[in-house]
């Protein structure tokens, strides 16, 4: 079980109360109308899905309940850093 | 008959006989014996039998490394435990013990045939044959090898123990409770940090239980460890995972050492220790050496007879011989000559061996075989004799003995440092790894990192012999029967990498998990592939440790606490009216209300019969509510639906559908407007909380400019659904402050006010076609609601309806149900709602897909009414649909029956189903291919009761 | 190669069984073949066979960054079926229980296919439903499945607990009696000893670095620890390591690799018959022919290359068999592992051509590869053929994520409301 340190509750807290949210950073387009399918699809299902250092989105669901964002090794599973919604990627 | 108690010695209680059985045959024990000691004592050799060959054996280690002595302990109905460790089973009075993996019995085990045999089965020897003829793998071999392998009987019955589960918390967890583990923990104590201590044994002390000069000291730091307040000590406790960021879990033993007559609350308990720093003390394991005959009962680790003679008084044998490859073999013989134990001679393969341990043996009249080693043992159930040589000689000589002692060396305990992905480093001198380095706060200390050294001694494991190997039965696995010659055979059959070599021969995967055998297959392996050991590879570590129960990891979650079943505030009225319930989510709600011997159809025609002529009652709590607040609430709701919402009134309601962002509908629900800054969503039953976290995802992280605030208000409302033609008769004497007329309050539009004096808001809605109001009220008013609501109704006739029946009601309608006529591969085009989707909203979630190419091109499912041809037939739900049923299999299929049932109303059949360009195929038929045979049906539209609504404006 | 069989054991086990050569050489990668298979998986393994079986392409390299089997096929609970809802991964899963069929013999090496049933537990009226419409798609696409009632399935699987009052009920279920387990070291360890006996080159501890690609764009080969071999077709059967795989080519995929575990009890004579899976429970168990009971437990909820997952998921897993099966609350857990499954959008494989001319690619099979074997890497082996796919495998392609036309097995069976 991971040990998550909330951005907001500046806390270490338990896996279990969070929610993981996928890869961070992908922001929904402003006129989803104006893209080609092909960018579409690169908005809705394409990846980096890295061996490595990873930006990804938690919610701490069952603590203040707000979304943050993540730093992570995907090999070691090692947290790096973690920094509120809407911060640039650090 | 070999093993004796000394006259003297041990830490049992000599005071205190305990008496136990074993197969059936009553022995008498002393306290603080556990069930090998206890047996040895009473001159048994024989344990068990051998997992592929049946071999017998005897016990090998005196921990919970040993693979030979597994037995299965029985404590009455439904607990009995097979495989456990004689070693491991702490004696206790009436203690009921047998052998495994035998039949008919342990002396006579017809399975040893195998070993007779054994020359056919080598390691991958399945791979290699049962293949002819074809069929006979699965009705031949196959049940054959199953039948002769596995080792005990599972239990067949319900358990009546229970299983606990907790959470700690420390500074400073120490896993092992030998000297070094007590050491860290009063130095970590001293320092004011809070402290776990760990240990698996029954008393703590570790190596320091087998070495009496200790006994002083243990007693002394056993009790200063239990006088800080800073220390929780938890004996039979063991760690068996370290994970992540110092997540320790460990398994506590509560119950199984006393009778079970004694044993009062739970039976294990589930420790999950996060610990700032750990400190591994676990120790290290003694290795057995690889020879002919090294598996004979009575051959078994010098720990082990060291443990046996110093900490439990017993003999291993009446003449004991010693061979060994390291110092260690040496002070054990040495102590336990001390102690009584006659100690025929000391075998080792070394030249030089240390002048004190050679005066020594000499001092106590040991003779000593330098230069020699073991190449053969006699006996078969017992040790008789033991056949040594010297190096490159074919000169043999035989000692007479009823006990081998093996002194191969030592395995620090690296499990727990590997779990922790630890590396570790090959040390020459001990011929093994050693923890190296770690990310996290973790350092090993003790013989488990390598800092405690008992001599020194020579990397053997295959003990030199005139034999040539393939025709030695000298075993590197004792449980899974793996030999030398396995490890060889599979190099010479291209397995190079260790994790093959374990697979190919299981070298490793008994139930000691390799604590015995990895070290000695590693080096077997390295020395045929003529590699460095560190170019073999090792094989992972894997948890647990040792072996743990179901119910340790199951804990509490057992039963109704499996998960928790959400209940209604009507839930206890309704199965005080006979409901019949049905799962739904994590909700249970009522199905229907069966009256005298009514069937299900029976009961739901009378339910749907009372709703459309009379009037109904339906507790719908069950469905997910959000409250939206906030000066853009329209417009965020404007973005997450399909629906337009900016234009809807205060007071009024709207049918809502949402999708995801690929399109495909994940939720609906009607919704109201209760001021301009406020909404009350509903959703789904099984939605609710999947809404509310994809809301919060879009309002967080990417409208965070909206200024709206989301609240579950699920279980904050009671829901009772008023549906019928009578409905506003029955509930108008109870509301006051609304204007109940249909012209004040028509369909669709939402009041508030108050029902049996409580505030109320009140939803002129209906999910059945008929006149119908939703009154939510407080949850802990709705029982009283809802009684004064039946009470009220009995004048009319009120009925009480399930969901079944409410499924047939709007289905009559067309209403869809998500997730049961659509299955998130819908668009809202797909499921007839196009009208639902605001064609003048620029965007909103899941629009885009929507114009995806698939998603506009011909061909997809859409969901259509049918009409069975014969008005009685009711379709199968699932059903699939094809147009042509004489075609050969695979036929084509066009879609599915979605719901079906029969309409009492109607007095016929109706289905809703997913068909292929289906409202192209209006009045079209049909076919449903059934086992029984092809049923006829007619597409339709969905609605097959009121088209134009007129009922809803009554 | 010499040939197995019970007279050959037989004479072996008279001389000490030193007559039995290697199952496979161990080879130094040449410098270019006719195709290279990165990952030596079953999956990997069996496309280079076929390849060099039926349509006689011998010149190919099996390229490992490991040992051979050591990713998904050696960690996975080897649950075989194909009781699949849509058509599409009906026809693929069923192609892949047809090849099991046989297989053995075919490889000349015992892969220990047994086809003992798989039972899917039904515990709410809207699993009913779902069941039904499986059984009924399968029984019009000639795939076996049948219902059966509770009663039924405590007799099909005694250790069930089917009574009315625990908290998921067991209301039925559906059977597919073709269903299965086999071996799973053994069906790389066939595949692998098979395809090298025909010619093809297996190259363990040589990871691939990077995928060369020419002016064209068309692959060029492969960099690789020992070097760079040259190739003009590229078939990856990579598993969780996909992505990464396909970023040395330049493309990104809809992809995501998250842990999932596994683990074994200790093992017991024989009391468990068949293969049961509980979806709503979240419980999938069979019993190994050595006796464990083969468990397997759920994903973590977080993306990692790790092959280790948390303990709370074993946990919800061994309360999930208990709740099933309450006779088993003293059996113990002898062994756990991880591994790295690649997860699609639509939790549908993807196996076909890629947009890199030369570069093909299986993967996606998420939580479910093992059965799908021997059928997957023959349609990998004809899709590298003949540069087209089969009729089987078009359906899974990539273009379905920017078309739509997705194949969702788990959408199907949605969740109750």
């Amino acid at each position: 079980m991971l040990l998550i340190h909330c951005p907001y509750c500046a806390e270490a807290r338990p896996e279990v109360e969070f929610a993981y949210g996928g890869q961070a950073h992908i922001a929904r387009p402003l006129d989803p109308s104006a893209l080609s399918d092909a960018d579409w699809e690169q908005y809705l299902y394409i990846r980096n899905n890295p061996r490595g250092r990873h930006h990804e989105r938690w919610r701490h669901a069952h603590g203040c309940g707000r979304f943050f964002n993540a730093v992570r090794d995907t090999v070691t599973d090692k947290f790096e850093v973690t920094y509120p919604a809407g911060e640039a990627a650090r | 008959m070999s093993g004796y108690r000394l006259p003297t010695g041990g830490r049992v209680d000599r005071a205190k006989s305990v008496s136990f059985s074993f197969d059936g045959q009553s022995y008498t024990g002393l306290a603080g014996d556990n069930l090998a000691s206890a047996l040895v004592a009473n001159g048994v050799t024989l344990f068990g039998r051998s997992f592929k060959y049946h071999r017998p054996r005897g016990i090998l280690g005196m921990g919970s490394e040993e693979p030979n002595a597994l037995v299965t302990v029985d404590r009455g109905p439904g607990r009995t435990t097979p495989n456990l460790r004689a070693p491991s089973v702490p004696l206790h009075s009436g203690l009921v013990a047998s052998s495994q993996n035998r039949f008919p019995s342990l002396k006579f085990d017809l399975g040893a045939v195998n070993d007779k045999l054994g020359a056919f089965f080598p390691a991958g020897f399945y791979n290699k044959t049962f293949m002819w003829p074809r069929s006979a793998w699965e009705k031949l071999y196959e049940p054959a090898i199953r039948q002769m392998a596995g080792l005990g009987d599972s239990p067949t019955s319900r358990d009546p123990d229970h299983y606990a589960s907790t959470y700690a918390h420390c500074e400073v967890l120490v896993v092992g409770a030998g000297p070094a583990g007590i050491e860290a923990a009063l130095a970590a104590a001293q320092s004011g940090d809070r402290v776990i201590l760990v240990d698996e044994q029954e008393e703590i002390g570790g190596g320091a239980l087998a070495d009496p000069a200790q006994w002083a000291w243990l007693t002394d730091a056993r009790a200063q460890l239990l006088a800080l307040s800073n220390v929780q000590l938890l004996e039979r406790t063991t760690a068996i995972a370290h994970l992540h960021q110092n997540f320790v879990v460990a398994v506590q033993r509560l119950t199984d050492h006393v009778a079970p007559a004694q044993a009062q609350g739970a039976r294990e308990k589930l420790w999950r220790i996060r610990a700032a720093r750990v400190v591994l003390a676990q120790g290290a394991i003694e290795r057995p050496l690889v020879f002919d005959g090294n598996d004979v009962p009575g051959v078994m680790l010098a720990s082990a007879g060291r443990s046996l003679a110093l900490r439990f008084g017993v003999a291993p044998g009446h003449a004991v011989a010693v061979m060994a490859t390291h110092d260690s073999g040496w002070h054990d013989a040495l102590a336990l000559a001390k102690a009584g134990v006659h100690i025929v001679a000391i075998i080792d393969v070394r030249d030089d061996v240390s002048s004190d341990l050679l005066d020594a043996a000499g001092a106590a009249g040991i003779a000593v075989h330098l230069n020699h080693a073991v190449i053969g043992v006699g006996g078969r159930h017992a040790v008789k004799s033991v056949t040594i040589a010297a190096a490159g000689s074919s000169a043999a000589r035989t000692l007479s003995c009823d006990c081998l002692l093996m002194a191969g060396g030592w395995t620090p305990t690296v499990h727990l440092w590997s779990h922790a992905k630890g590396s570790l480093r090959w040390d020459a001198d001990w011929a093994a790894y050693l923890p190296d380095s770690i990310d996290d706060n973790v350092i090993a200390v003790g013989g488990g990192a390598g800092a405690w050294n008992y001599g020194s001694g020579v990397a053997v494991s295959n003990l030199p012999s005139p034999k040539p190997v393939h025709q030695q039965k000298a075993f590197v696995d004792f449980q899974n029967d793996v030999k030398a010659r396995d490890i060889r055979l599979a190099v010479q059959e291209g397995f190079r990498s260790i994790e093959h070599i374990k697979r190919y021969t299981t070298n490793g995967m008994a139930t000691d998990q390799g604590k015995t055998s990895n070290i000695n297959g590693l080096q077997i392996a390295s020395e045929v592939l003529s590699k460095p050991v560190t170019a073999v590879g090792l094989t992972t570590f894997r948890p647990p440790y040792t072996p743990q129960t179901f119910g340790a990891l199951m804990g509490h979650h057992k039963d109704a606490l499996f998960q928790p079943l959400r209940r209604t505030v009507i839930d206890d009225w309704a199965v005080a009216n006979g409901a019949v319930f049905e799962n739904v989510a994590q909700w249970r709600r009522a199905r229907y209300f069966p009256q005298g011997s009514e069937t299900m159809d029976q009961a739901v025609a009378r339910e749907c019969l009372a709703v459309r002529e009379r009037v109904g009652m339906f507790d719908a709590s069950t469905l997910g509510k959000i409250e939206v607040v906030g000066p853009d609430a329209a417009e965020f709701l404007n973005r997450m639906y399909t629906n337009p919402w900016k234009s809807l009134e205060p007071g009024r309601c709207r049918y809502g559908l949402l999708l995801r962002e690929d399109g495909f509908i994940v939720d609906d629900g009607v919704s109201a407007r209760l001021a301009p800054d406020r909404f009350h969503l509903t959703t789904t039953t099984g939605g609710a909380a999947r809404v509310l976290g994809m809301m919060e995802d879009y309002l967080q992280t990417e409208w965070s400019d909206l200024d709206v605030w989301l609240t579950s208000t699920t279980e904050q409302y009671a829901v009772i659904a008023v549906q019928g033609p009578l409905a506003r008769a029955v509930i108008a004497p109870l509301v006051a402050g609304i204007d109940l007329s249909h012209e004040a309050f028509p369909h669709m539009a939402v009041r508030e006010g108050t029902i049996c004096g409580v505030p109320t808001r009140l939803f002129r809605v209906s999910f059945t076609g008929e006149l119908g109001f939703e009154v939510n009220v407080a949850a802990e008013h709705g029982l009283a609601v809802w009684q004064a609501i039946h009470e009220a109704g009995q004048a009319h006739g009120i009925v009480p309806y399930g969901t079944e029946t409410m499924h047939v009601l709007r289905a009559e309608k067309g209403y869809i149900i998500v997730g049961q006529d659509t299955d998130g591969t819908l668009t809202p085009d797909d499921a007839g709602l196009g009208w639902a989707v605001g064609k003048k909203k620029p965007d909103f979630v899941g629009k885009r897909s929507l114009a995806r190419p698939d998603i506009v091109g011909a061909g997809r499912k859409q969901l259509v009414g049918l009409l069975t041809k014969d008005p009685q037939v009711v379709l199968e739900e699932g059903a699939q649909i094809v147009a042509d049923p004489a075609q050969p299999v695979p036929m084509t299929m066009l879609g599915h029956v979605t719901s079906s049932y029969h309409s009492a109303t109607l007095g016929r059949s109706i289905a809703l189903a997913m068909l292929v360009d289906g409202r192209a195929k209006l009045g079209e038929t049909i076919y449903v291919p059934m086992p029984g045979g092809t049923i006829a049906a007619e597409v339709t539209g969905m609605v097959f009761l009121d088209p134009k609504g007129s009922r809803l404006d009554a | 190669m010499k040939r197995f069989s019970a007279f050959n054991l037989f004479a072996e086990a008279l001389r000490g069984h030193q007559g039995w050569p290697e199952h496979w050489p161990d080879k130094a990668p040449k410098s270019a073949y006719d195709v290279i298979i990165v990952g030596a998986g079953g999956h990997g393994l069996g496309a280079a066979y076929y390849l060099a079986k039926k349509y006689g392409i011998t010149n190919v390299a099996v390229i490992e960054k490991g040992w051979l089997g050591g990713g998904n096929t050696g960690r996975n609970t080897t649950i075989i079926r194909s009781n699949y809802l849509y058509d599409e991964s009906a026809h693929l899963y069923d192609h892949a229980v047809k090849l099991w069929d046989g297989l053995s013999q075919e490889l000349n090496y015992n892969v220990m296919y047994s086809k003992r049933g798989v039972l899917m537990l039904a515990h709410n009226v809207h699993d009913v439903q779902s069941f039904k419409r499986h059984i009924h798609a399968n029984r019009l696409n000639g795939v076996d499945n049948e219902w059966l009632s509770a009663e039924e399935c405590k007799a099909y699987c005694p250790p069930l607990d089917i009574s009315a009052t625990a908290r998921h009920p067991v209301l039925g279920g559906a059977l597919q009696r073709r269903g299965g387990t086999a071996r799973h070291d053994s069906v790389a360890w066939g595949y692998a000893r098979a395809a090298s006996a025909l010619g093809v080159d297996i190259i363990q501890n040589c990871a691939v670095t990077g995928i060369r690609r020419g002016p064209d764009g068309a692959v060029q080969g492969v960099e690789t620890e020992r070097g760079f071999i040259g190739a003009k077709k590229i078939g990856v059967s990579a598993a969780g390591n996909t992505s990464v795989v396909m970023n040395m080519a330049g493309l990104d995929f809809p992809l995501e690799s998250f842990p999932l575990q596994a683990l074994v009890s200790e093992p017991v004579k024989p009391i468990f018959p068949c293969v049961v899976m509980s979806n709503t429970v979240h419980a999938y168990i069979s019993q190994s022919d050595k006796g464990e009971l083969v468990i397997g437990a759920g994903t973590d909820q977080y993306t990692s290359y790790s092959q280790r997952g948390a303990f709370h998921i074993l946990e919800h897993t061994l309360a999930a068999i208990c709740e099933i099966f309450p006779i088993f609350t003293r059996m113990r857990m002898l062994r756990t592992w991880g591994g790295i499954v690649d997860t699609t959008p639509d939790r549908s494989p993807i196996l076909g051509k890629t947009p890199v001319p030369g570069l093909y690619v299986n993967c996606g099979w998420g939580t479910g590869g093992f059965k799908a074997t021997p059928g997957s890497a023959d349609l990998l082996a004809y899709t590298i053929a003949h540069d087209a796919p089969h009729k089987i495998n078009a359906p899974f392609n990539l273009d379905r994520f920017r078309n739509g036309r997705l194949i969702d097995e788990a959408a199907a069976a949605a969740v109750a409301h």
